[in-house]
Protein backbone atom coordinates (compact mmCIF):
# COMPACT_ATOMS: atom_id res chain seq x y z
CA UNK A 1 0.00 0.00 0.00
CA UNK A 2 1.36 3.39 -0.90
CA UNK A 3 1.88 5.93 1.83
CA UNK A 4 -0.97 8.03 0.55
CA UNK A 5 -3.45 5.16 0.28
CA UNK A 6 -2.52 4.11 3.76
CA UNK A 7 -3.12 7.59 5.10
CA UNK A 8 -6.50 7.67 3.42
CA UNK A 9 -7.39 4.34 4.97
CA UNK A 10 -6.38 5.49 8.45
CA UNK A 11 -8.44 8.62 7.96
CA UNK A 12 -11.51 6.69 6.86
CA UNK A 13 -11.13 4.26 9.74
CA UNK A 14 -10.80 6.98 12.35
CA UNK A 15 -13.71 8.93 10.93
CA UNK A 16 -15.97 5.87 10.98
CA UNK A 17 -14.90 4.94 14.49
CA UNK A 18 -15.52 8.40 15.88
CA UNK A 19 -18.91 8.70 14.20
CA UNK A 20 -19.93 5.28 15.54
CA UNK A 21 -18.87 6.09 19.10
CA UNK A 22 -20.71 9.41 18.92
CA UNK A 23 -23.84 7.65 17.77
CA UNK A 24 -23.42 5.10 20.56
CA UNK A 25 -23.39 7.88 23.12
CA UNK A 26 -26.25 9.77 21.53
CA UNK A 27 -28.29 6.58 21.35
CA UNK A 28 -28.45 6.29 25.14
CA UNK A 29 -29.18 9.95 25.56
CA UNK A 30 -32.05 9.63 23.09
CA UNK A 31 -33.27 6.50 24.83
CA UNK A 32 -33.33 8.24 28.22
CA UNK A 33 -35.20 11.21 26.77
CA UNK A 34 -37.64 8.89 24.99
CA UNK A 35 -38.40 6.94 28.16
CA UNK A 36 -38.79 10.17 30.14
CA UNK A 37 -41.13 11.75 27.64
CA UNK A 38 -43.26 8.67 27.02
CA UNK A 39 -43.65 7.85 30.73
CA UNK A 40 -43.56 11.33 32.18
CA UNK A 41 -45.54 13.32 29.68
CA UNK A 42 -48.85 11.77 30.75
CA UNK A 43 -48.31 13.02 34.29
CA UNK A 44 -47.55 16.58 33.20
CA UNK A 45 -50.87 18.22 33.99
CA UNK A 46 -52.05 21.06 36.12
CA UNK A 47 -52.56 18.94 39.28
CA UNK A 48 -48.82 18.27 39.25
CA UNK A 49 -48.38 21.93 40.23
CA UNK A 50 -51.46 22.35 42.42
CA UNK A 51 -51.63 19.18 44.52
CA UNK A 52 -49.10 18.05 47.10
CA UNK A 53 -47.39 14.68 47.20
CA UNK A 54 -49.90 11.90 48.04
CA UNK A 55 -49.42 9.80 51.12
CA UNK A 56 -49.14 6.02 50.91
CA UNK A 57 -52.25 4.51 49.39
CA UNK A 58 -54.02 7.76 48.57
CA UNK A 59 -55.10 8.50 45.02
CA UNK A 60 -53.79 11.13 42.57
CA UNK A 61 -51.75 13.93 44.00
CA UNK A 62 -49.09 16.22 42.55
CA UNK A 63 -45.65 17.58 43.29
CA UNK A 64 -46.39 21.15 44.37
CA UNK A 65 -44.57 20.94 47.70
CA UNK A 66 -41.58 19.21 46.13
CA UNK A 67 -41.36 21.73 43.28
CA UNK A 68 -41.56 24.71 45.61
CA UNK A 69 -39.11 23.09 48.02
CA UNK A 70 -36.64 22.34 45.25
CA UNK A 71 -36.89 25.91 43.97
CA UNK A 72 -36.28 27.31 47.45
CA UNK A 73 -33.36 25.03 48.27
CA UNK A 74 -31.72 25.45 44.87
CA UNK A 75 -32.12 29.23 44.84
CA UNK A 76 -30.82 29.59 48.39
CA UNK A 77 -27.91 27.31 47.53
CA UNK A 78 -27.04 29.44 44.50
CA UNK A 79 -27.46 32.68 46.45
CA UNK A 80 -24.93 31.36 48.96
CA UNK A 81 -22.59 29.66 46.48
CA UNK A 82 -22.54 32.17 43.62
CA UNK A 83 -21.10 35.21 45.44
CA UNK A 84 -18.40 33.11 47.09
CA UNK A 85 -17.60 31.35 43.83
CA UNK A 86 -17.53 34.53 41.74
CA UNK A 87 -15.42 36.43 44.26
CA UNK A 88 -12.90 33.64 44.60
CA UNK A 89 -12.81 33.22 40.82
CA UNK A 90 -12.00 36.94 40.57
CA UNK A 91 -9.27 36.50 43.14
CA UNK A 92 -7.73 33.63 41.19
CA UNK A 93 -7.74 35.43 37.85
CA UNK A 94 -6.91 38.96 38.97
CA UNK A 95 -5.08 39.11 42.27
CA UNK A 96 -3.67 35.67 42.85
CA UNK A 97 -2.00 34.98 39.52
CA UNK A 98 1.10 32.91 40.04
CA UNK A 99 0.75 32.85 43.82
CA UNK A 100 0.98 29.82 46.03
CA UNK A 101 -2.41 30.55 47.60
CA UNK A 102 -4.18 30.69 44.23
CA UNK A 103 -2.62 27.42 43.11
CA UNK A 104 -3.81 25.79 46.32
CA UNK A 105 -7.33 27.18 46.06
CA UNK A 106 -7.54 25.98 42.46
CA UNK A 107 -6.33 22.52 43.43
CA UNK A 108 -8.74 22.18 46.35
CA UNK A 109 -11.58 23.49 44.21
CA UNK A 110 -10.84 20.84 41.58
CA UNK A 111 -10.94 18.14 44.23
CA UNK A 112 -14.24 19.54 45.48
CA UNK A 113 -15.54 19.52 41.91
CA UNK A 114 -15.01 15.80 41.60
CA UNK A 115 -15.92 14.87 45.18
CA UNK A 116 -18.87 12.46 45.34
CA UNK A 117 -21.91 14.49 46.29
CA UNK A 118 -22.86 11.99 48.97
CA UNK A 119 -19.67 12.90 50.84
CA UNK A 120 -20.78 16.51 50.84
CA UNK A 121 -24.19 15.41 52.10
CA UNK A 122 -22.63 13.50 55.00
CA UNK A 123 -20.31 16.43 55.72
CA UNK A 124 -23.18 18.90 56.00
CA UNK A 125 -25.10 16.36 58.10
CA UNK A 126 -22.17 16.39 60.48
CA UNK A 127 -21.64 20.15 60.66
CA UNK A 128 -25.27 21.33 60.49
CA UNK A 129 -27.94 18.67 60.78
CA UNK A 130 -26.53 16.88 63.82
CA UNK A 131 -25.62 19.99 65.85
CA UNK A 132 -28.91 21.72 65.04
CA UNK A 133 -30.82 18.61 65.94
CA UNK A 134 -32.75 17.96 62.74
CA UNK A 135 -33.04 17.95 59.00
CA UNK A 136 -33.73 21.32 57.43
CA UNK A 137 -34.13 23.02 54.09
CA UNK A 138 -31.32 25.41 54.89
CA UNK A 139 -28.79 22.63 55.45
CA UNK A 140 -29.84 21.22 52.07
CA UNK A 141 -29.16 24.63 50.56
CA UNK A 142 -25.71 24.71 52.18
CA UNK A 143 -24.88 21.27 50.77
CA UNK A 144 -25.94 22.41 47.30
CA UNK A 145 -23.95 25.63 47.70
CA UNK A 146 -20.82 23.59 48.39
CA UNK A 147 -21.46 21.60 45.22
CA UNK A 148 -22.11 24.75 43.16
CA UNK A 149 -19.07 26.59 44.53
CA UNK A 150 -16.26 24.93 42.54
CA UNK A 151 -18.30 25.00 39.32
CA UNK A 152 -18.88 28.75 39.61
CA UNK A 153 -15.35 29.43 40.83
CA UNK A 154 -13.74 27.66 37.92
CA UNK A 155 -15.96 29.12 35.19
CA UNK A 156 -15.55 32.61 36.64
CA UNK A 157 -11.77 32.25 36.64
CA UNK A 158 -11.70 30.82 33.11
CA UNK A 159 -14.02 33.49 31.73
CA UNK A 160 -12.08 36.32 33.39
CA UNK A 161 -8.83 34.91 32.03
CA UNK A 162 -10.31 34.97 28.53
CA UNK A 163 -10.46 38.76 28.77
CA UNK A 164 -7.19 39.88 27.18
CA UNK A 165 -4.66 41.71 29.35
CA UNK A 166 -4.67 44.52 26.78
CA UNK A 167 -8.17 45.38 28.04
CA UNK A 168 -6.89 45.58 31.63
CA UNK A 169 -3.96 47.71 30.49
CA UNK A 170 -6.22 50.02 28.51
CA UNK A 171 -8.41 50.63 31.54
CA UNK A 172 -5.47 51.03 33.90
CA UNK A 173 -3.85 53.43 31.43
CA UNK A 174 -6.79 55.80 31.90
CA UNK A 175 -6.00 55.98 35.59
CA UNK A 176 -8.62 53.52 36.77
CA UNK A 177 -7.84 51.89 40.11
CA UNK A 178 -7.59 48.13 40.10
CA UNK A 179 -11.02 47.36 41.59
CA UNK A 180 -12.59 49.61 38.99
CA UNK A 181 -10.71 47.90 36.18
CA UNK A 182 -11.93 44.53 37.42
CA UNK A 183 -15.56 45.47 38.13
CA UNK A 184 -16.31 47.86 35.27
CA UNK A 185 -14.23 46.34 32.52
CA UNK A 186 -13.04 42.79 33.09
CA UNK A 187 -16.09 41.42 34.88
CA UNK A 188 -18.28 43.25 32.43
CA UNK A 189 -16.50 41.70 29.48
CA UNK A 190 -16.81 38.28 31.11
CA UNK A 191 -20.32 38.67 32.48
CA UNK A 192 -22.13 36.37 30.09
CA UNK A 193 -19.54 33.70 30.75
CA UNK A 194 -19.81 34.15 34.50
CA UNK A 195 -23.60 34.03 34.30
CA UNK A 196 -23.28 30.86 32.24
CA UNK A 197 -21.24 29.33 35.04
CA UNK A 198 -23.96 30.20 37.54
CA UNK A 199 -26.69 28.74 35.34
CA UNK A 200 -24.68 25.58 34.78
CA UNK A 201 -24.25 25.32 38.52
CA UNK A 202 -28.03 25.64 38.94
CA UNK A 203 -28.47 22.86 36.41
CA UNK A 204 -25.91 20.78 38.26
CA UNK A 205 -27.47 21.13 41.73
CA UNK A 206 -31.11 21.02 40.63
CA UNK A 207 -30.93 17.27 40.27
CA UNK A 208 -28.63 16.41 43.18
CA UNK A 209 -30.23 13.76 45.39
CA UNK A 210 -27.63 12.32 47.73
CA UNK A 211 -26.73 15.53 49.56
CA UNK A 212 -30.41 16.30 50.15
CA UNK A 213 -31.08 12.84 51.60
CA UNK A 214 -28.79 13.75 54.48
CA UNK A 215 -29.85 17.35 54.90
CA UNK A 216 -33.26 18.53 53.71
CA UNK A 217 -34.63 14.99 53.85
CA UNK A 218 -38.19 15.26 52.62
CA UNK A 219 -41.58 16.45 53.71
CA UNK A 220 -44.93 15.10 52.70
CA UNK A 221 -46.57 18.46 53.24
CA UNK A 222 -46.26 21.93 51.82
CA UNK A 223 -43.81 24.03 53.80
CA UNK A 224 -41.88 27.24 53.34
CA UNK A 225 -40.00 26.87 56.61
CA UNK A 226 -36.34 26.43 55.73
CA UNK A 227 -35.48 25.33 59.28
CA UNK A 228 -37.62 22.19 58.97
CA UNK A 229 -37.35 19.19 56.68
CA UNK A 230 -38.40 20.21 53.22
CA UNK A 231 -39.89 18.43 50.25
CA UNK A 232 -37.80 18.45 47.11
CA UNK A 233 -37.99 16.85 43.70
CA UNK A 234 -34.91 14.59 43.67
CA UNK A 235 -35.64 12.88 47.00
CA UNK A 236 -39.34 12.64 46.14
CA UNK A 237 -38.46 10.96 42.86
CA UNK A 238 -36.14 8.63 44.73
CA UNK A 239 -38.81 7.68 47.27
CA UNK A 240 -41.69 7.43 44.83
CA UNK A 241 -39.76 5.39 42.29
CA UNK A 242 -38.94 2.86 45.02
CA UNK A 243 -42.52 2.90 46.36
CA UNK A 244 -45.20 0.30 45.67
CA UNK A 245 -47.94 2.57 44.31
CA UNK A 246 -48.79 3.20 40.67
CA UNK A 247 -49.55 6.93 41.15
CA UNK A 248 -46.19 7.36 42.92
CA UNK A 249 -44.45 5.87 39.90
CA UNK A 250 -46.27 8.21 37.55
CA UNK A 251 -45.33 11.21 39.70
CA UNK A 252 -41.71 10.08 39.82
CA UNK A 253 -41.62 9.98 36.03
CA UNK A 254 -43.31 13.37 35.76
CA UNK A 255 -40.88 14.83 38.28
CA UNK A 256 -37.91 13.38 36.39
CA UNK A 257 -39.18 14.87 33.16
CA UNK A 258 -39.68 18.22 34.89
CA UNK A 259 -36.10 18.34 36.19
CA UNK A 260 -34.75 17.24 32.82
CA UNK A 261 -36.72 19.96 31.05
CA UNK A 262 -35.48 22.58 33.49
CA UNK A 263 -31.85 21.49 33.06
CA UNK A 264 -32.30 21.32 29.29
CA UNK A 265 -33.84 24.78 29.32
CA UNK A 266 -30.97 26.18 31.39
CA UNK A 267 -28.45 24.71 29.00
CA UNK A 268 -30.23 26.22 26.02
CA UNK A 269 -30.34 29.60 27.76
CA UNK A 270 -26.62 29.47 28.53
CA UNK A 271 -25.85 28.59 24.92
CA UNK A 272 -27.92 31.54 23.78
CA UNK A 273 -25.99 33.74 26.23
CA UNK A 274 -22.64 32.65 24.92
CA UNK A 275 -23.74 33.08 21.34
CA UNK A 276 -25.05 36.57 22.09
CA UNK A 277 -21.64 37.40 23.51
CA UNK A 278 -19.81 36.79 20.25
CA UNK A 279 -22.13 38.89 18.05
CA UNK B 1 23.10 35.47 10.94
CA UNK B 2 24.41 39.01 11.21
CA UNK B 3 23.64 38.89 14.89
CA UNK B 4 27.21 38.35 15.95
CA UNK B 5 28.48 41.09 13.74
CA UNK B 6 25.89 43.47 15.11
CA UNK B 7 26.86 42.69 18.62
CA UNK B 8 30.51 43.39 17.94
CA UNK B 9 29.65 46.74 16.52
CA UNK B 10 27.37 47.27 19.46
CA UNK B 11 30.15 46.46 21.90
CA UNK B 12 32.54 48.82 20.18
CA UNK B 13 29.96 51.53 20.16
CA UNK B 14 29.35 51.14 23.87
CA UNK B 15 32.95 52.10 24.52
CA UNK B 16 32.48 55.48 22.94
CA UNK B 17 28.77 56.24 23.05
CA UNK B 18 28.44 59.43 21.06
CA UNK B 19 24.74 59.91 21.81
CA UNK B 20 25.28 59.39 25.51
CA UNK B 21 28.18 61.80 25.59
CA UNK B 22 25.98 64.28 23.87
CA UNK B 23 23.28 63.73 26.46
CA UNK B 24 25.56 64.15 29.41
CA UNK B 25 26.98 67.30 27.87
CA UNK B 26 23.50 68.68 27.62
CA UNK B 27 22.62 67.64 31.12
CA UNK B 28 25.65 69.29 32.64
CA UNK B 29 25.11 72.42 30.59
CA UNK B 30 22.43 73.68 32.92
CA UNK B 31 19.11 73.12 34.65
CA UNK B 32 16.47 71.04 32.97
CA UNK B 33 14.03 73.79 32.19
CA UNK B 34 16.64 75.90 30.48
CA UNK B 35 15.93 75.46 26.79
CA UNK B 36 19.23 74.40 25.32
CA UNK B 37 19.94 75.73 21.88
CA UNK B 38 19.65 72.39 20.08
CA UNK B 39 16.54 71.18 21.84
CA UNK B 40 13.91 73.72 21.03
CA UNK B 41 11.03 73.69 23.51
CA UNK B 42 11.52 72.63 27.10
CA UNK B 43 11.38 68.92 27.79
CA UNK B 44 8.11 67.48 29.04
CA UNK B 45 9.77 64.22 29.99
CA UNK B 46 13.38 63.98 31.04
CA UNK B 47 14.63 60.43 31.29
CA UNK B 48 17.83 59.92 33.23
CA UNK B 49 19.89 56.76 33.59
CA UNK B 50 16.90 54.50 33.09
CA UNK B 51 17.38 50.74 33.31
CA UNK B 52 14.53 48.30 32.89
CA UNK B 53 14.26 44.66 33.83
CA UNK B 54 11.89 41.84 32.96
CA UNK B 55 12.75 39.60 35.87
CA UNK B 56 16.49 39.15 35.48
CA UNK B 57 16.61 40.18 31.85
CA UNK B 58 17.71 43.76 31.32
CA UNK B 59 15.70 45.29 28.50
CA UNK B 60 16.78 48.93 28.74
CA UNK B 61 20.31 50.06 29.45
CA UNK B 62 21.05 53.50 30.77
CA UNK B 63 18.55 55.49 28.75
CA UNK B 64 19.01 59.26 28.77
CA UNK B 65 16.54 61.24 26.75
CA UNK B 66 14.58 64.47 26.78
CA UNK B 67 11.16 64.54 25.20
CA UNK B 68 10.15 68.07 24.20
CA UNK B 69 6.76 69.47 25.05
CA UNK B 70 4.01 69.61 22.38
CA UNK B 71 6.00 67.80 19.77
CA UNK B 72 5.86 64.32 18.32
CA UNK B 73 8.72 62.08 19.37
CA UNK B 74 9.05 58.78 17.52
CA UNK B 75 10.89 55.68 18.70
CA UNK B 76 12.13 53.46 15.90
CA UNK B 77 14.23 50.33 15.91
CA UNK B 78 14.02 46.60 15.22
CA UNK B 79 11.67 44.30 17.13
CA UNK B 80 12.71 43.68 20.70
CA UNK B 81 14.95 46.74 20.90
CA UNK B 82 12.99 48.16 23.83
CA UNK B 83 10.89 50.87 22.15
CA UNK B 84 7.63 49.73 23.72
CA UNK B 85 9.32 48.95 27.01
CA UNK B 86 10.61 52.51 27.19
CA UNK B 87 7.19 53.88 26.30
CA UNK B 88 5.58 51.76 29.00
CA UNK B 89 7.71 53.36 31.70
CA UNK B 90 6.25 56.81 31.05
CA UNK B 91 2.88 55.89 32.58
CA UNK B 92 4.27 53.04 34.68
CA UNK B 93 1.86 50.63 33.05
CA UNK B 94 4.60 47.99 33.43
CA UNK B 95 3.95 48.03 37.17
CA UNK B 96 0.81 45.95 36.59
CA UNK B 97 3.23 43.05 36.30
CA UNK B 98 5.14 42.28 39.49
CA UNK B 99 8.29 40.94 37.78
CA UNK B 100 8.94 44.10 35.77
CA UNK B 101 10.87 46.99 37.26
CA UNK B 102 12.46 50.24 36.22
CA UNK B 103 15.48 51.92 37.81
CA UNK B 104 16.51 55.48 37.22
CA UNK B 105 14.58 58.71 36.95
CA UNK B 106 11.92 60.13 34.69
CA UNK B 107 11.20 63.76 35.41
CA UNK B 108 7.92 65.34 34.39
CA UNK B 109 7.20 68.90 35.47
CA UNK B 110 9.65 68.75 38.33
CA UNK B 111 8.50 65.39 39.65
CA UNK B 112 10.26 62.06 39.34
CA UNK B 113 7.38 59.86 38.14
CA UNK B 114 9.28 56.70 39.06
CA UNK B 115 9.33 57.88 42.68
CA UNK B 116 7.70 55.71 45.34
CA UNK B 117 5.29 58.41 46.48
CA UNK B 118 3.79 58.90 43.02
CA UNK B 119 0.12 57.91 42.70
CA UNK B 120 0.22 55.83 39.52
CA UNK B 121 -3.49 56.32 38.83
CA UNK B 122 -3.14 60.10 38.89
CA UNK B 123 -0.02 59.76 36.75
CA UNK B 124 -1.92 57.71 34.19
CA UNK B 125 -4.65 60.32 34.10
CA UNK B 126 -1.95 62.78 33.00
CA UNK B 127 -0.14 60.43 30.65
CA UNK B 128 -2.61 58.70 28.33
CA UNK B 129 -1.85 55.66 26.25
CA UNK B 130 -3.13 54.06 23.06
CA UNK B 131 -2.15 50.48 22.39
CA UNK B 132 -1.29 48.46 19.35
CA UNK B 133 -4.51 46.49 19.37
CA UNK B 134 -7.60 48.60 19.89
CA UNK B 135 -9.32 47.38 23.05
CA UNK B 136 -12.77 48.96 23.29
CA UNK B 137 -14.37 48.32 26.65
CA UNK B 138 -17.48 46.12 26.69
CA UNK B 139 -19.85 49.08 26.75
CA UNK B 140 -21.35 51.63 24.42
CA UNK B 141 -19.31 54.07 22.34
CA UNK B 142 -20.45 56.86 24.63
CA UNK B 143 -19.54 55.02 27.81
CA UNK B 144 -16.16 54.06 26.39
CA UNK B 145 -15.27 57.72 26.16
CA UNK B 146 -17.05 58.70 29.37
CA UNK B 147 -15.34 55.93 31.37
CA UNK B 148 -12.12 57.84 31.91
CA UNK B 149 -13.86 61.16 32.55
CA UNK B 150 -16.09 59.61 35.21
CA UNK B 151 -13.03 58.36 37.08
CA UNK B 152 -11.93 61.84 38.02
CA UNK B 153 -14.84 64.19 37.42
CA UNK B 154 -18.50 64.37 38.35
CA UNK B 155 -20.18 66.15 35.48
CA UNK B 156 -23.83 66.98 34.86
CA UNK B 157 -25.30 65.01 31.97
CA UNK B 158 -25.16 67.84 29.45
CA UNK B 159 -21.53 68.65 30.24
CA UNK B 160 -20.61 65.02 29.98
CA UNK B 161 -22.27 64.76 26.58
CA UNK B 162 -20.36 67.78 25.45
CA UNK B 163 -17.05 66.38 26.66
CA UNK B 164 -17.68 63.08 24.91
CA UNK B 165 -18.64 64.83 21.69
CA UNK B 166 -15.56 67.03 21.91
CA UNK B 167 -13.27 64.05 22.37
CA UNK B 168 -14.89 62.16 19.51
CA UNK B 169 -14.63 65.20 17.26
CA UNK B 170 -10.95 65.64 18.08
CA UNK B 171 -10.40 61.98 17.28
CA UNK B 172 -12.12 62.52 13.91
CA UNK B 173 -14.73 59.93 14.78
CA UNK B 174 -17.79 61.99 15.66
CA UNK B 175 -19.40 62.06 12.22
CA UNK B 176 -19.15 58.30 11.93
CA UNK B 177 -20.54 57.41 15.34
CA UNK B 178 -22.89 60.25 16.28
CA UNK B 179 -25.92 58.12 15.40
CA UNK B 180 -24.69 55.04 17.19
CA UNK B 181 -23.36 56.41 20.46
CA UNK B 182 -25.29 53.81 22.39
CA UNK B 183 -24.18 50.83 20.37
CA UNK B 184 -21.37 48.63 21.58
CA UNK B 185 -17.85 49.91 20.98
CA UNK B 186 -16.95 46.46 19.69
CA UNK B 187 -19.32 46.98 16.75
CA UNK B 188 -17.01 49.56 15.17
CA UNK B 189 -14.41 48.75 12.52
CA UNK B 190 -10.77 48.34 13.50
CA UNK B 191 -9.79 51.85 12.43
CA UNK B 192 -12.81 53.33 14.18
CA UNK B 193 -12.02 51.35 17.31
CA UNK B 194 -8.50 52.75 17.37
CA UNK B 195 -9.83 56.29 16.99
CA UNK B 196 -12.30 55.49 19.77
CA UNK B 197 -9.33 54.54 21.93
CA UNK B 198 -7.67 57.84 21.05
CA UNK B 199 -10.88 59.71 21.90
CA UNK B 200 -10.99 57.81 25.19
CA UNK B 201 -7.42 58.83 25.94
CA UNK B 202 -7.85 62.54 25.12
CA UNK B 203 -11.22 62.77 26.87
CA UNK B 204 -9.47 62.78 30.24
CA UNK B 205 -7.35 65.75 29.08
CA UNK B 206 -3.92 64.25 29.57
CA UNK B 207 -0.70 66.17 29.03
CA UNK B 208 1.18 63.42 27.28
CA UNK B 209 -0.15 60.79 24.89
CA UNK B 210 1.76 57.58 24.37
CA UNK B 211 1.05 55.65 21.18
CA UNK B 212 2.35 52.09 20.98
CA UNK B 213 2.34 51.12 17.30
CA UNK B 214 -1.18 52.48 16.97
CA UNK B 215 -1.55 51.74 13.27
CA UNK B 216 0.18 48.39 12.92
CA UNK B 217 -3.16 46.56 12.89
CA UNK B 218 -4.91 49.00 10.57
CA UNK B 219 -5.43 49.39 6.84
CA UNK B 220 -3.70 52.25 4.95
CA UNK B 221 -6.73 54.55 4.96
CA UNK B 222 -7.27 54.25 8.69
CA UNK B 223 -3.54 54.65 9.18
CA UNK B 224 -3.54 57.91 7.22
CA UNK B 225 -6.40 59.23 9.32
CA UNK B 226 -4.64 58.38 12.56
CA UNK B 227 -1.42 59.99 11.34
CA UNK B 228 -3.22 63.21 10.46
CA UNK B 229 -4.82 63.10 13.85
CA UNK B 230 -1.50 62.64 15.65
CA UNK B 231 -0.02 65.66 13.90
CA UNK B 232 -3.04 67.74 14.82
CA UNK B 233 -2.96 66.61 18.43
CA UNK B 234 0.68 67.58 18.79
CA UNK B 235 -0.44 71.20 18.90
CA UNK B 236 -1.87 70.60 22.35
CA UNK B 237 -0.24 67.44 23.60
CA UNK B 238 3.20 65.97 23.97
CA UNK B 239 3.14 62.82 21.89
CA UNK B 240 5.43 59.84 21.97
CA UNK B 241 4.88 57.22 19.31
CA UNK B 242 6.48 53.82 18.87
CA UNK B 243 6.44 52.64 15.31
CA UNK B 244 7.82 49.88 13.15
CA UNK B 245 7.15 51.94 10.11
CA UNK B 246 10.02 54.28 9.33
CA UNK B 247 8.07 56.25 6.75
CA UNK B 248 5.49 56.88 9.42
CA UNK B 249 8.11 58.22 11.81
CA UNK B 250 9.51 60.41 9.04
CA UNK B 251 6.04 61.71 8.15
CA UNK B 252 4.68 62.61 11.53
CA UNK B 253 7.43 63.14 14.07
CA UNK B 254 9.48 66.19 14.99
CA UNK B 255 12.19 64.17 16.66
CA UNK B 256 13.19 60.55 16.33
CA UNK B 257 15.11 58.23 18.58
CA UNK B 258 16.66 55.11 17.10
CA UNK B 259 16.93 52.25 19.57
CA UNK B 260 18.85 49.03 19.34
CA UNK B 261 19.30 46.26 21.90
CA UNK B 262 17.88 48.30 24.74
CA UNK B 263 19.89 51.44 24.11
CA UNK B 264 19.26 54.70 22.37
CA UNK B 265 21.79 54.77 19.54
CA UNK B 266 20.87 58.16 18.22
CA UNK B 267 18.29 60.83 18.86
CA UNK B 268 17.68 64.08 17.04
CA UNK B 269 15.54 66.06 14.63
CA UNK B 270 13.63 63.63 12.44
CA UNK B 271 15.01 65.19 9.26
CA UNK B 272 18.54 64.84 10.51
CA UNK B 273 18.05 61.21 11.60
CA UNK B 274 16.66 60.22 8.23
CA UNK B 275 18.91 62.30 5.97
CA UNK B 276 22.17 62.58 7.84
CA UNK B 277 22.38 60.07 10.67
CA UNK B 278 25.50 60.40 12.72
CA UNK B 279 25.66 56.75 13.65
CA UNK B 280 26.54 53.97 11.27
CA UNK B 281 23.95 51.73 12.91
CA UNK B 282 21.17 54.25 12.36
CA UNK B 283 22.22 54.60 8.76
CA UNK B 284 22.14 50.82 8.34
CA UNK B 285 18.68 50.55 9.89
CA UNK B 286 16.97 53.36 8.03
CA UNK B 287 18.37 52.21 4.71
CA UNK B 288 17.02 48.75 5.40
CA UNK B 289 20.28 46.90 5.74
CA UNK B 290 19.07 45.21 8.93
CA UNK B 291 16.10 45.14 11.28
Amino acid sequence: MSLYARRKFVNAFNLTASVLTTLFGLFFLAWILWELFSKGFAGLDITLFTADTPGPGSEGGGLRNAIVGSLLITLTGILVGAPIGILSGIYLSEYGRGTWLAATVRFVSDILLSAPSIVIGVFVYMIMVAPLGGFSGISGAVALAIIALPVILRTTEDMMLLVPDTMREAAAALGAPRWKVILSVVLRAARSGVLTGVLLAVARIAGETAPLLFTALNNQFFSLDMTRPMANLPVTIFNFAMGPYENWHDLAWAGSLLITLVVLGLNIITRAFLRGKKH
Amino acid sequence: MTDNGDKTVEAKRADAPVATQDESARQSSGTTNLPAEREGPKPKLDIRNLDFYYGKHQALKNINLKIPEKQVMAFIGPSGCGKSTLLRTFNRIYSLYPNQRAEGEIWMDGQNILGKDVDVNLLRARVGMVFQKPAPFPMSVFDNVAFGIRLYERLPKADMEERVEQALRRAALWDEVKDMLHKSGAALSGGQQQRLCIARAIAVKPEVILLDEPTSALDPISTARIEELVMELSEDYTIVIVTHNMQQAARISDRTAFMYLGEIIEEGETDQIFTAPREEKTQAYITGRFG
